[in-house]
């Protein structure tokens, strides 16, 4: 075993403190033939401080396409000439949207919208949608819809939202070269709001966006520090017309890595299977991921993309033994 | 089918295997084979419902 897999299987197994930014970096330079001892390792630290247990989530785009916002991977930014025409759902829409999710055992439900912070028409629409889900469904309902005020952030908290989604997407190095049109502190703000309402925090991130091992690693350790109870890694699905439409997709072998490194810097985190696994890992990788650090999934479609056939995602839990439960309660 | 569901452009003309590629791996229909005009594309966790605004919805 490797010098800094021996630390972390003392530090991060034994002690439940997870690695620092120098020593995260040193995970994602391991070399190949170290990876699956990283990855029994970062899957032994799941199984020891979160448990077998597998948290499951569906998303919904409420409102698709025409963010003012230039995120450079994002397809629904109206400032680029994407495939992706905006569109909005009706309230019985989102209903159903729910119902399927439930249908596979999930626990969560995630309603996004892609805007730079809703106005009172979207919270309005939210207030609406909830309400109509709470009548039909029995399942915990997230939010991701931008920059928060410290009002929005009240009002979210009192229609019962149980989390909120608000990711850092990269590195605050690199940030600036992801996004311009708003700061990575503009985000870091917004979670301290989402933490102070009471609400469960959810801060992920995208891998492969052309940023350094050296900027991958501090991402990790900065999403460390926000504490959050859940990270969705996703892996850059390069799409056209966006200004990251060129960049290769991340090698599989990479991004196992980066599983790896942060489970071993976040042990007792939610950390979830999110957009892009299908493309970068396929079936193989899915089961790799899902015994090198990952316990949670957003099965089935995404936001304006379409993922792995739900039945499938679920076949893999059940013949790994990790029964379906919301997580963050007992972590 | 007259015009690509993943580009738009005339099916004819071209190369389309990446547009293939994207629809049989992640991507729901993005334009209309018909028209070539641009879908509106609601994606749901089990399923998606596409509709131009000149043809009609997608079947």
């Amino acid at each position: 075993m490797t010098d800094i897999l021996d630390t972390a299987r003392r530090d991060v197994l034994e002690g439940g403190r997870g690695l620092a930014e120098h020593e995260i970096l040193e995970v994602l330079r391991l070399p190949d033939e170290a990876l699956d001892e990283a990855l029994r390792l970062a899957h032994e630290v799941r199984m020891r401080w979160c448990g077998p247990e597998v948290e499951v989530e569906g998303i919904v785009s409420l409102k698709t396409g025409g963010c003012p916002e230039d995120c450079h991977f994002c397809s629904q930014s109206g400032r680029f000439e994407t495939p992706v025409r905006a569109a909005r759902i009706d309230i019985p829409t989102l209903v159903e949207a729910a119902r399927q999710t439930a249908a596979t055992g999930a626990t969560e439900f995630c309603i996004v919208a892609a805007v730079r912070g809703p106005d009172a028409r979207l919270m309005e629409r939210v207030r609406e949608g909830i309400a109509a889900i709470r009548e039909a469904v029995d399942i915990n309902i997230a939010c991701s819809l931008g920059i928060l005020t410290p009002e929005q952030a009240d009002e979210l908290q009192e229609m019962g939202v149980h989390r909120y989604n608000h990711n850092l997407e990269a590195a605050r190095s690199y940030f600036p070269e992801v996004v311009t049109t708003h700061t990575w502190e503009e985000r870091s703000e917004t979670l301290r709001l989402v933490r102070e309402r009471g609400m469960e925090v959810c801060c992920g991130c995208i891998i492969g966006m052309g940023e350094t091992l050296e900027q991958r690693a501090e991402l990790a350790a900065q999403l460390a520090a926000v504490e959050p109870d859940e990270v969705p890694m996703n892996f850059l699905d390069p799409r056209p017309g966006t200004p990251f439409a060129h960049l290769p997709v991340i090698e599989p072998r990479d991004a196992l890595r980066a599983i790896a490194a942060f489970r071993l810097a976040m042990p007792r985190t939610i950390l979830r299977f999110a957009g892009g696994r299908e493309l970068t890992l396929g079936d193989i990788g899915a089961r790799q991921g899902m015994l090198g650090g990952i316990n949670a999934i957003i099965v089935g479609n995404y936001l304006t993309t379409l993922g792995r056939d739900s039945a499938e995602d679920l076949d893999l839990l059940a013949e790994l033994s990790m029964p379906i439960r919301e997580l963050a309660k007992t972590l | 089918m007259l015009h690509c569901e993943g580009c738009g452009a005339p099916a004819s003309e071209g190369d389309h295997t990446r547009c293939r590629e994207r629809r049989a791996a992640t991507d729901p229909p993005r334009y209309c084979t018909t028209c070539g005009r641009k879908l509106v594309v609601q994606v749901l966790p089990a399923s998606w419902i596409a509709r131009c605004v000149h043809c009609g919805p997608l079947t």
